[in-house]
């Protein structure tokens, strides 16, 4: 099978000049539909800028990457546009829309394709958030739910638009142990039935056996695959 | 994707975020409250200024009207010869011509003695020079020596005249000269004089006795049925001296509206008024805007990273400003609509609401909020998703 992410000699720098800072040197990786791959390294090692690159956010200029089939590297807005639309993210705060309930904030990932009518949008927020075990939160606004829940309502919303690829930067970061746990078991249940592809970056060594691959990464290299 | 789609869903999230902060939406609603009854009053002293200004020349009846190229508007005249108007009658299209004297003069109150300047109106009371029917009715009693008609939309201050005549007391003094006031009259006032009263040519002599018949402020013709106003006017142009203006009616009218408007500062003073309460709007409504985008940048940052195009956030935005200026006008016409009644009850200035001024404002109300937008949506390109992580 392809790679769904084909990363090759990947350089990046923050800066210009005798400035310059490198952040990511070389790196190379391919990962594969279905994978879960698990980013770990100190801090500023760049797993975060790694991130950012693979999901469109960012650009980089030298190398090559290339996530479903598209290069990202010296891409233009519309094509990084394309590419993050069948992305999911998962941040490190959860990053939802206040004004907006758990099941407004699912659906908005349905509404950019437009391909459903409202009800079928609905319905099928619905069924994620009661897949992540929301079912009876389904019209609470963020701030009535807890960390743990919100961070359940970010996963529902990354997984409804069923992408091929999800990217989760520190996703327990702001959770307790348990929480922290489920949410990552949620995601990994929901994405293997799904063949779902994860990338997700963290320094909690407690939830190191969902992955299927550890990467290191350390002064934007990678030690150990 | 339809264009319904294209602006219902900016529009529905830009919808849930402004009432998701009510005492935020409620502040940015007088905002824009504030901005448009200001708006409308300006609009509408302006409006009632010019209309009440040619109140009086709305009233005349003639088809040419002379008036000196020095006058800058009726109200405060200078005088020609009444002999130039008399040749105006060389003209065969010519029927009548009927001077017409105007002087500033302080009445006094009946009840309380005091003195206030109203304007006094002297012509010949046979000439009919002023389709107003009360003028007519009473021509007659015009003729007797020392009566005036009184204009009834005069302010208060002159006294209640209407009760004063049915109780009989008519006898007060104008310009220290006493008169009976044999009835009551509707011509308008105006920025420059409070009250009105009409008299016979005669009795403004008496009443002005410094001014000389010879000298008259405006000078009205009449012509026989048919004739061509435009020739007429072209060939008294010729005819008359160069010293004075030959108007028609429509003419006279733009011409007094433009003194109000041009030259004297009350024109610009309104439309400053209006100019002024756009900005205040604008910068309310852009203030409101940017600390919501500000306060949204995290939000807006997700949605980019989730795929969202730099558009969606243009017309959510606009979509705002335009929630913003709809929720701020309804409650701001409706506002001046009862603030134009008090208006009309308490100055006596006709303030009419009517759709021309609603369509309007409303425009007005939208450009400044499409304005205010059009300035907030730089700040979204701080919404950087890179950020995100």
């Amino acid at each position: 099978m392809t790679a769904i992410i084909d990363v090759d000699r990947l350089s990046f720098s923050f800066g210009s000049g005798v400035l310059v800072q490198p952040v990511l040197k070389d790196v190379t990786i391919a990962i594969r539909q279905g994978e879960i791959v698990l980013i770990t390294g100190p801090s500023g090692s760049g797993k975060t800028t790694f991130l950012t690159i693979i999901g469109g956010l960012r650009q980089a200029f030298h190398g090559s990457v290339k996530v479903l089939d598209q290069q990202l590297v010296n891409s233009d807005e519309q094509v990084k546009i394309k590419v993050r639309q069948q992305i999911g993210y998962i941040f490190q705060q959860h990053n939802l829309l206040k004004s907006l309930t758990a099941l407004q904030n699912v659906s908005m990932t349905l509404e950019m394709g437009n391909t459903l009518t409202e009800q079928q949008r609905l319905e099928r927020s619905a069924q994620m958030l009661t897949a992540v075990g929301l079912g009876d939160r389904l019209h609470y606004k963020p701030d009535q739910l807890s960390a743990g829940q919100r961070q359940r309502v970010s996963i529902a919303r990354a997984l409804v638009g069923q992408p091929k690829i999800v990217l989760a930067d520190e996703p327990t970061a702001s959770l307790d142990k348990q929480s922290g746990y489920e949410a990552v078991s949620i995601l990994k249940q929901l994405a293997k039935e799904s063949q779902t592809t994860i990338l997700l970056v963290t320094h909690d060594y407690r939830i190191l056996d969902v992955a299927d691959r550890v990467v290191e990464l350390e002064d934007g290299v990678i030690k150990a695959v | 994707m339809t264009l319904i789609d294209w602006f219902y869903f900016p529009a529905r999230l830009a919808w849930r975020q402004l009432v998701f902060d009510r005492t935020k939406l409620v502040a940015a609603i007088f905002g824009v409250l504030f901005a448009c009854v200001l708006v409308f009053m300006q609009l509408g002293f302006r409006d009632a200024l010019y209309a009440s200004a040619i109140s009086t020349a709305l009233k005349l009846n003639g088809d040419l009207f002379l008036m000196h190229k020095q006058s800058e508007a009726l109200w405060r005249p200078v005088k020609f010869k009444r002999t130039e108007l008399m040749r105006a009658l060389g003209n065969p299209a010519v029927a009548g011509v009927y001077p017409l004297y105007l002087g500033l003069a302080p009445f006094k109150n009946i009840e309380t003695q005091t003195k206030r300047t109203l304007m006094v109106y002297g012509f010949d009371p046979d000439s009919q020079i002023f389709s107003v029917e009360t003028i007519r009715d009473q021509q007659a009693g015009l003729k007797l020596k020392d009566t005036v008609l009184f204009d009834e939309y005069s302010r208060p201050e002159f006294g209640p005249l209407r009760q004063l005549l049915q109780a009989g007391r008519n006898i007060t003094e104008i310009n220290d000269y006493k008169i009976a006031i044999i009835g009551l009259i509707k011509l308008g006032v105006s920025f420059a004089a409070d009250g009105n009263v009409v008299t016979s040519e005669l009795n403004f002599m008496r009443i002005f006795p410094k001014r000389d018949r010879g000298d008259i402020d405006l000078g009205i013709i009449k012509l026989y049925p048919g004739a061509s106003i435009k020739q007429t006017q072209a060939e008294l142009r010729l005819r008359l001296n160069e010293f004075v203006h030959v108007f028609t009616y429509e003419e006279l009218l733009q011409y007094e509206k433009n003194y109000w408007a041009n030259m004297a500062p009350i024109g610009f003073i309104f439309g400053f008024g209006t100019i002024m309460g756009w900005v205040v709007g604008l910068v309310i409504v852009y203030q409101i805007l940017f600390t919501d985008i500000a306060n949204l940048r995290n939000e807006f940052a997700t949605l980019k990273a989730i795929g969202y195009e730099q558009g969606y956030f243009i017309r959510v935005v606009f979509a705002s400003a335009f929630f913003l200026a709809v929720l701020g006008f309804v409650p701001g016409c409706a506002l001046s609509i009862g603030l134009y009644h008090l208006a009309e009850s308490q100055i006596f200035m006709p303030m009419p609401m009517t759709l021309h001024k609603v369509v309007t404002v409303f425009a007005f109300i939208l450009s400044m909020c499409a304005m205010a937008g059009f300035l907030a949506i730089r700040k979204l390109k701080a919404a950087d998703p890179a950020d995100m992580f």
